[in-house]
């Protein structure tokens, strides 16, 4: 084999790059997120489950686009309750804590909606009325 | 044909992993066995392939050049194009790998009435594939979001600046799109560029077809045919393969299972086709070599060692009287030779 130097310290640290992920976790077991069912107790969602684990983000895209572009405020009604249409008039009457339910997941995931740009968590409502 | 054949095996391919992902108790066989297979035939075949290329002796010195080598003090030497040390040799490589600096020198010839050859110059091919190759880059980055917990901020801000543009939830991604556009570009210039066209083969059109339907997958699967597609599940699976105990969870959708296969199918393909010239291209005698063969005498490894030199004045002295005998012009007279000894 020649040139021993330099290709050998190449094939390691591709081996390396390559395998980085497991010697980046050290063998941790996984910590999948638990998210917080509502505080309030509340059972039924406005769809499935399921449906709502793999499609929320296109559910709250339709919406925005529902009620900010085309003005369709409809009211939606989940068990008798109706909720005007967003994010913070519906979902987070229940899902209250955006922290110990939105965030588990997102952060789990690495994902950052940008929902958080111009909503505020109920908590932060409050404090921005607290000082207006 | 020959563009066709590569769609049929890939559709092949697709056929196998969307319905055989939906056989009950197959899900390990595609999320756990062909993985671990996959990238364990990457590693070892990458490595295969260059010890075998680091095996192969290199008789000549052969680095290609287009500028002045290194010569006399008063000619100036081109240090890129014809590089003299192992410094001007890891500039040329690094410009070379990272900006593909031989491509952008592409040129285009034609024939014109005359008959009369032009060259023109040619950036489109270093472009796209500088796209290509960068938006891949990044997609594979991305998707490293799976495999680590916690997720790094570089990662992150990464992804941030790749759904810069905020369309749609979950966000687009620049890079999706110029992955495809650069597929799409090096896919159709075997087609249309008629000398490329035919010196294409199978095994170059169906690595592009191959990424192109990764592509695709990956995008119908984060955008279109989110059923049964939660990223909480998938990353659990991912995490596990990286942490050695992996599970397979809740029910997660076809396209998954198509796009793993897929990616798997590139691993394992990767060490045996042309896509090794990621390693390759460090292993190139005619970029990694300095042009010193002036100042420095390139040794030919194959040489025996029990063959010395032979210099043309000790081949005189061997045969000096046969020469002047045959009437053979000598540099040192048979007398002058025989006064010195």
């Amino acid at each position: 084999m020649y040139n021993k130097g330099t290709i050998i310290p190449g094939l390691v640290i591709f081996v390396l790059l390559v395998t980085s992920p497991i010697w980046f976790n050290g063998f941790k077991a996984a910590t999948p997120p638990k998210p917080e069912l509502p505080p309030g107790g509340e059972k039924k969602c406005v769809m499935p489950k399921e449906y709502m684990r793999d499609n929320h983000m296109k559910l709250l895209n339709d919406w925005r686009d529902n009620v900010l572009r085309d003005e369709e405020r409809v009211l939606v009604t989940v068990e008798g309750k109706t909720y005007r249409k967003g994010l913070q008039m519906a979902c987070m009457q229940c899902h209250s804590n955006k922290e110990k339910f939105c965030d588990t997941c997102h952060t789990y995931a690495d994902v950052n909606p940008y929902c958080w740009d111009c909503h505020l968590t109920p908590k932060e409502a409050a404090s921005k009325e607290d000082t207006h | 044909m020959k563009y066709a054949f590569s769609f049929l095996a890939v559709i092949a391919l697709i056929l196998i992993a969307g319905l055989g992902s939906q056989i009950p108790g197959m899900q390990y066989l595609f999320g756990v066995v062909l993985p671990y297979l996959a990238i364990m035939l990457f590693v070892g075949g990458f490595v295969y392939r260059i010890m075998d290329w680091a095996k192969s002796p290199v008789p000549f010195s052969i680095p290609t050049t287009c500028g002045q080598g290194a010569s006399l003090d008063f000619i100036k030497q081109d240090k890129l194009e014809s590089p003299a040390n192992t410094t001007e040799v890891a500039a040329r490589m690094f410009l070379e790998i990272f900006f593909f600096r031989s491509l952008f020198r592409n040129t285009k010839s034609e024939i014109h009435d005359g008959p009369k050859i032009t060259y023109e110059s040619s950036k489109w091919l270093w472009l796209f594939a500088l796209i290509f190759h960068y938006s891949f880059l990044v997609v594979v980055l991305r998707h490293m979001r799976f495999f680590l917990e916690p997720v790094p901020f570089v990662l992150s801000a990464l992804e941030g600046v790749d759904s810069m543009l905020q369309i749609g939830q979950p966000a687009m991604y620049l890079t999706d799109a110029f992955l495809l556009l650069g597929l799409l570009f090096l896919y159709g210039r075997r087609l249309i560029t008629r000398h490329v066209k035919y010196i294409s083969l199978n095994n170059d059109y169906f690595p592009l077809v191959l990424i192109f339907s990764i592509a695709v997958t990956g995008i119908l699967m984060r955008y279109l045919l989110r059923t049964d597609i939660d990223i909480i599940t998938i990353k659990n699976l991912a995490y596990g393969l990286v942490t050695f105990s992996p599970v397979i969870g809740a029910k997660i959708g076809a396209i998954f299972y198509i796009h793993l296969f897929l990616v798997c199918v590139l691993l394992a393909y990767f060490p045996f086709s042309k896509l090794m010239h990621m390693g390759g291209v460090f292993m190139s005698p005619t970029r990694n070599m300095a042009n010193n063969s002036r100042s420095k005498r390139h040794i030919n490894p194959w040489n025996d060692p029990e063959i010395k030199p032979h210099s043309y004045a000790g081949y005189e002295d061997e045969f000096r009287e046969f020469m002047v005998d045959a009437g053979i012009p000598v540099e040192k007279e048979l007398a002058a030779a025989e006064d010195k000894a």
